[in-house]
Order: structure tokens, then sequence, then C-alpha cells
């Protein structure tokens, strides 16, 4: 199949944007946030409807106008939040809505004979009727993507699959969407983390504000080229930056934390001011769990936190937030903003009462001032500071979390996965910002799972294992090997 | 001016376009109801003085608890407990002011003192709030489910009320203290209160309910879309989480609103009851929750939580009434009330929501995938 060609007219997402997919080939989509690739894939996966343009499938004229019609000219989607429903099985998931029937009602056991064989193409050892909730995020990607080939999917479109990957997991994805092309299956893969992509595609294709900004064939394909295309001009590189800040000693420290996730485990450690301490490991290793545990979203089973050699009362984020220890959750959209309010508002939340008359009347002016200092300070991308963080693009998004934590006196921020989802050009930002606050004397705890990120902005790094430190790194022993040795377990204890 | 007007109707849109359905209402009713020689503006039976009154005496009673429930939807939240809970407030009232040998006997009669009635009306505040309170301490620091939790008050309230009044009425009259004042002030006008009933002016058409609305709906508009609180219960109904990561403590917030909607349960409790003159437990209220709730939808709150305005709850609230008002004046058979209160709930949120092809939508084929 080949030649999908659309066009889109128009102030929206897409303008004549061309798009075309071999058999068995595997092409990764590459873009800025907002640069229409979700919205590309979208029209491909029955979601959207074009204005404007022609698919074309297999050289036959085709109109997608639903998510079962992609379907049946076998499109798949898997998209970057997983559409599983955790409380059902892996076959039930694999079938949900064509669920074979006997007598009316489902026929299990057929569903499960089916299942098997996909899960097999997949290497996903598990029974079809384990509950999803069992499985790792990895292995629910895998069902999501049996699912696909169980509709008789001829074009898998993956959107981000590895943003929630542990780097093995990765690895035995890449595998299989190698495998996959293998047997004749296009894969469109979406995907900001260029190593993979360099990894696996066959062709590269990138769109630039809506538009087709350029190809890059197997053999061409590098960090920069593709870099390059997103952007429009050349970036500098993540710079890997010698820190000459002096340091606070002590300025933030951990001692013998337990969290939910680890109940065993305790967790000791200290980050001074001025300093970036990095957290690896793989995902599951109880980083974020740690993280919410000392701000007091999820009170820790024991252990304290002290800022400046006071302690703070346990589980509490108001004591945490009145003390000066901010966070900026993982899940942007779920608990690090309220999405639907105004960018002021969510700046001003954390500090409403600094705002407040003695009555408790919001001064409107002065909510509105601090915010738009804000949004110029961090150069927030934004018409005004009255829209809607809903609308903003994700690095913006992250901008106005880390306003409302700018907005008062930070003396400890937690960074948890800061650029997750976010593009290339706006992770540069965060990661200069993130010097800034350091630069200022703030301790800075950056939890990651990004290599990269990882090794060229932290100033020391730890890696946690299953719920506690396998080993610390110094900067001159900075390394993904050794990174990745410690977050498998290290050395024996 | 002119765009001043439109960007305002824009940024509330729901608000606008429900006054505009009360506009057709009022209209229709209007019209429909003129009649030779009768004293209304226009002839109209709607337009006269006596009905106007009427109206505004019930949107008062109606108003005031449907700002509270409309507080708690806005929190993501249910009360489904006003109904139940006025007419065991009101039995509670009634046992306050009158002396124990005029009650029906039960273990609540007999313990409860006579008292005048000032000190009854605080009791009942503080009754009224405290359950509240509870109601929000159970949905916000337990997690319990607010559907689920305000249930079991609507069951369990309206037994209590039927069990402590031997399921028979209860009246003001057996009340041997002068309740005069009470009567002013709860059913009466705002030109009752300050001239008595003597003369009779224009505010002598004033009810004092509605009197109390204004206030609540001021006070409340404050709290809610000026105060750190109202911000507070915003943040929390569209997403407790976040909320919960900026340090504010959601729980409390959650059971504020609830004791907040208790509190305005318990203040239209009191004047709804002397108006009816006597509480007949097992039907005082009935259906009050719902009517509530029907006004909040109407007036643009999302029982997703997270959206809604008093202007909004207020002009749901009248338009309720409108229509009711409208099927009695207009000669229909009462027992359809409901049912066109219904339909025309129904068709003003689909048309908000959809525009006019909602219709169309409703009915419309899925082509058939190729």
């Amino acid at each position: 199949m080949e030649n999908i060609t659309k066009r889109f007219p128009g102030v929206v997402a897409l303008e004549q944007v061309r798009f075309e997919i071999c058999e068995g080939e595997i092409v990764a989509l590459i873009g800025e946030n907002g640069a229409g690739k979700s919205t590309l894939m979208n029209i491909l996966g029955g979601v959207h409807q074009p204005d404007e343009g022609e698919i074309e499938v297999a050289g036959q004229a085709a109109k997608i106008r639903s998510v079962s019609d992609a379907n049946a000219l076998g499109v798949g989607f898997v998209h970057q939040e997983l559409n599983i429903l955790d409380n059902l099985d892996v076959g039930a998931n694999v079938y949900l809505g064509r669920e074979p029937r006997r007598l009316g009602l489902i026929n299990r056991r057929k569903i499960a004979a089916d299942t098997r064989p996909y899960l097999e193409v997949l290497g996903l050892d598990v029974d079809p009727e384990t509950p999803l909730a069992a499985l790792s995020i990895g292995q629910q990607q895998m069902v999501e993507i049996a699912k696909a080939l169980s509709k008789d999917a001829k074009i898998i479109i993956m959107d981000e699959p590895t943003s929630s990957l542990t780097l093995s997991e990765t690895e035995r994805l890449l595998e299989v969407i190698h495998d996959l092309g293998k047997n004749g299956i296009a894969v469109i893969y979406i995907s900001h983390r260029l190593g993979e992509v360099n990894q696996c595609a066959d062709r590269v294709v990138a769109l630039r504000d809506g538009c087709n900004a350029g190809e890059l064939r197997r053999e061409e394909i590098n960090h920069d080229a593709m870099v390059r295309l997103m952007v429009g001009r050349d970036l500098e590189r993540t710079p890997s930056h010698v820190s000459t800040r002096a340091l606070d000693s002590k300025r933030f420290t951990v001692s013998n934390l337990r969290s939910s996730l680890y109940p065993n485990r305790k967790v000791s450690f200290e980050v001074a001011g001025g300093e970036i301490l990095g957290m690896a490991g793989l995902v599951g290793a109880g980083r974020s769990e740690l993280a919410q545990a000392a701000f007091g979203v999820d009170p820790p089973l024991e252990g304290c936190v002290n800022i400046d050699g006071a302690s703070l009362k346990r589980g509490s984020v108001k004591e945490s937030i009145r003390a000066g220890l901010y966070l900026a959750p993982e899940d942007r959209k779920q608990t690090g903003l309220v999405l639907e309010f105004e960018i002021i508002q969510n700046i001003t939340l954390a500090s409403l009462g600094s705002y407040a008359s003695r009555f408790g009347l919001i001064d409107r002016d002065a909510e509105r001032a601090e915010a738009e200092r804000q949004v110029e300070s961090l150069r927030i991308k934004t018409p005004s500071a009255c829209t809607a963080a809903i609308n903003l693009s994700g690095g913006n998004q992250q901008k106005v979390v880390l306003g409302k934590w700018l907005s008062m006196n930070p003396k400890v921020i937690i960074f948890d996965e800061p650029t997750r989802g976010i593009d290339v050009g706006a992770k540069n930002e965060i990661y200069k910002l993130i010097r800034k606050l350091a630069e200022r004397g703030v301790a800075i705890w950056m939890i990651s799972s990004d290599m990269e990120e990882v090794l060229g902005v932290s100033d020391r790094i730890v890696v946690m294992h299953e719920g506690r430190i396998s080993g610390e790194l110094q900067r001159d022993a900075f390394g993904e090997e050794a990174i990745m040795h410690l977050a498998v377990g290290g050395p024996k204890t | 001016m002119t765009n001043s007007i439109v960007n305002f109707a824009n940024q509330h849109r729901r608000e606008t376009g429900m006054l505009g359905l009360l506009f057709i209402l009022v209209s229709i009713t209007t019209i429909g109801t003129i009649e030779e020689g009768i004293e209304g503006l226009f002839n109209s039976m709607f337009l006269t003085p006596d009905n106007l009154k009427n109206l505004a005496r019930t949107i008062g009673i109606y108003g005031i608890f449907s700002i509270g429930v409309g507080i708690v939807i806005i929190t993501a939240g249910i009360d489904l407990s006003v109904g139940s809970l006025m007419a065991l407030l009101g039995v509670i009232f009634l046992y306050f002011v009158t002396p124990p040998g005029t009650r029906p006997d039960s273990a609540l009669a007999r313990g409860i003192p006579e008292v005048s009635w000032p000190v009854a009306v605080f009791w009942i505040l503080v009754i009224g709030t405290l359950v509240g309170f509870l109601h929000g301490l159970l949905v916000g620091k337990l997690k319990l489910q607010a559907f689920v939790v305000t249930l079991c008050g609507l069951l369990s309230y309206r037994g209590l009320a039927r069990f402590y009044a031997n399921d028979t009425t209860v009246n003001v009259g057996d009340a041997s203290q002068d309740l005069s004042m009470a009567r002013k002030l709860g059913d009466g006008s705002l030109g009752d209160v300050l001239y008595g009933n003597a003369e009779k002016g224009m505010l002598h058409n004033v009810p004092m309910t509605f009197i109390y609305l204004i206030v609540f709906a001021v006070v409340a508009t404050i709290v809610l879309h000026r105060s750190v609180l109202g911000r507070y219960i915003f943040a929390t109904g569209r997403n407790e989480l976040a909320t919960k990561y900026s340090g504010v403590n959601t729980g409390m917030v959650i059971a504020i609103a609830y004791l907040i909607a208790g509190f305005c349960t318990a203040f239209a409790a009191i004047p709804f009851c002397i108006y009816t003159g006597s509480v007949q437990p097992a039907t005082h209220g009935a259906f009050f929750e719902l009517y509530a709730i029907a006004a909040a939808v109407l007036g643009g709150c999302s029982l997703r939580g997270g959206e809604g305005s008093i202007p909004g709850i207020l002009i749901g609230t009248t338009i309720l009434i409108v229509l009711r008002n409208m099927v009695n004046l207009m000669g229909y058979p009462t027992p359809l009330s409901d049912a066109i209160t219904g339909g025309v709930i129904f068709i003003g949120v689909l048309v908000d929501q959809h525009g006019a092809t909602g219709f169309k939508r409703l009915f419309k084929r899925k082509p058939k995938a190729a």
C-alpha cells in the first residue's frame, strides 16, 4: 500500500501534508509537539476526518470515516495513552467489541485460543486469561499490539509507544517492530526518542508546523539530521555541563523513608543546595512513589524529610509547600495542572493565600500580574495568561507547573520526568531553567528515565532498583552502562 | 457597549442561553394567559401582582437550597438529601415552637423542650449545618461516594421524620407562643416586616424569602467567584488530585461545600414550613433535591464538577418555577406539570450542548462501514 496523500487547508493542524508507506516498511514520524503528527495519524486511524485530501490504500481510493472504517482497511492504532481495560483479562482486551459468541454468550475458550498465537508472535509469555492489571506497562503495550494484529492490521500506527517503557522493554518492542516489518506489516512509529528512531526506522518523515519538513532515508538517519528537520535550525546538543556552583551542603535530606510501594525498604540520601541530583532507575523501581512520599501526597510509612535542618511534618503537602519543597509531578495532566483552568489560576493555586485580602477575597490584578511575569520570564508560548492550560503544548504546560513553584520561594524542587512527552526544543529550555534554579541555590532532585537527560543535566546520580538505592555515581563515573548496571541491581549485596 | 454585551454573552454562553429560554417561557405564559378583565399587566393572569408575589416567594425558597446543592455539584458531588432533611428539620422546628402536650407522642417529641422561635431557628440552622458537614466529612475525608452517602440521608431523614411524627401532620397552629413576627419574616413580605400588615404598598409585594435569596446569592457569588475558598471549590471539582498536589486540603474543601448545602437547606426549611403551615412528614419537601439538581444543571453546573455559577443556578430555579406556574395557569392538568418540566429541561440541555443539530444527531443512523 502506498500513496496515502492528504491535504488540509487552513488554520488547523495540517497543511497539504503528504505521507506514504510501503508494505513492510518502518517509517518514523517525527516533529516537535504540535507539528501535526498525531492529527495526521488520527486521520489515518479514522478518529478525525480531513477537510480536504485523498487517502489511497493499496491503490484504491478510500474514505475513512470512523475507527471501524480504518480497522476494515487494515489500519491499527496503538495510542500513547493505552486504551486498555485493566479490569479485564488479556483475551477480553484483544477481542473487545468483537467477542466471539456461543449461544449468545461470550465464548471464553475461543477467545483464549485465538489470542494465544498473537501473543506468541510478539514473544509475550503470558496466559490470555491473565488480568491486565497484573502485567507491566510494557506487556500491556504488547497486548495493544496483539489487538491490532488480531484485527488483521496491515498498517500499525504507534504513538510514542516507549514513553513509559523501561529500557529492556523498549529493546523488546523495537525487536517486535522489526519482526512485524519482516512479516510485511507497515509500521508508523511516532517518537521523540531519536535514539530509538535511529535504531529501527527504514525511513524518517518529519513534520513541522503542520507541513512536510523533509524525509531521511535509512542511510541518512542520524541524530543531528533529524533534529535539524524537526526544528528547522541547528540546535546545540544537550550540553554536558561542568558544575561550578558553590554547594550549600545538606539543604535537603531524606532519611529512612519508606514508601507504600516497597514497604520494607528504607531510603536515605541528601541533596545540597545548588546541586542537581539525578535519580535513574527502571520504571517500577519506586522513584515516583518515593518522591510522592517525601512531598506528602502519599504519606510515607516511616522516615523523615529535612530542609535546612528542620524536619517536616510527615504526610502533609501543605507543610512541604510552606517549607519550600515542591514537586513537579510526572503526570502533568492529572496531578500537575488543573487543565481546564487558566494559566493564571494554575500558577497561583498553590499560593492563593498570598493574593487574598483579609476577607479571603482574591486580588485578581495581583494574581494576573504574577502570572504574566512568569509567562514572560519562562517564555511560555501562549496568546495570553488567560488561556486554559489544556490548550498549551506539553513543554509549555510543564513551564506553567514550574511557574507555579517559581512564583513562590523554592528551596527544593523535585522534578519527576521533567521532559516526558516534550519536544527537543522545549526540552533544552527546561534544562536551562533547571540549571538556573540550581544556580539560585535550589536543591534539585530530578527523577528521569531518559538516559541522555540524566547524564547531561545531573551533577550526581543515584540509581534505584526495586525500592532501594543501588548505587551512586559521581560526575567522573557517569556513563550509560554504569547506570544500567546499577538499575538492574548492581553489585550483589 | 454592544461589543462588551456580546463579549459577556459569549463568556457566559450557558447563562445567556438559559436567560433566553426563560424569556421565551415568560412570553408564552404571559400571552397564553391573557383574559379580559384581569387586573394584571396586559390583562395577563401571569403578570398579576398576586401571581408574581407567589412566584417570587417560591423562587426564594427553592433558590436558597438550590444554591447549596449547586455548590456541592461544582465540587463534583451531589446532594440527594435536601427534601428529606427539610421534612425532618420541619418536624423538629415545629416541636421546638409548640407545647409538648400538642405534639404527636414520640421519643423525640417528648425530648424536645419548647423554646421561643428565634432559639428554634438557631437550633435548626445548627442541626442542618452539622448534618451537611457530616455528609461532607464522609465524602471528602472518608472518600465515600456522594451519591450513596446522600441517598442514605434521603431515606433515613424521611424515615425519621415520619417515625418521630407518628406519620401524622404537625401544625404550626398548635403553637401557643406569639409567632406573628416569625410569620412575617418567613411567609410575609418586606412591607409586612417594615410597616405591618395594615397598609398595602409596593413593598408588600416583595416576599421576604426573595430578599433572603438575594442576600444568599450575593454572598454566594462573592464566595464562589471571588474568594480563595471558591477557587478551591472549582479546582477540587475539576481535578482533585492536581489541587491536592498544590497543597490544598481538598477533603476539607469538599466538607465545607456540603456544610454550606446543609446550612442553605436548613435556612430554606424554616420559611417553607411556615408557608405550608404544617409538616406532613411523608410528603413535605419530596423531590426538592431533584428540583435543586435540575436547577443547577439547567443553570450550567456540570455533574462532572468544576463548572457552574450562582447566576446560572438562579436562572435555572426561575425557569423551573415559571414552568410549573405556566402549567397551572394555562389550565394543563397539574399531574402533567412534572412531565412538562422534565421535557423542557431535556430540550434545554440538549440544545445547549449540541445546538439545533442535537435532535438530528440523536436520530441519525451511522453509515455502514465499507
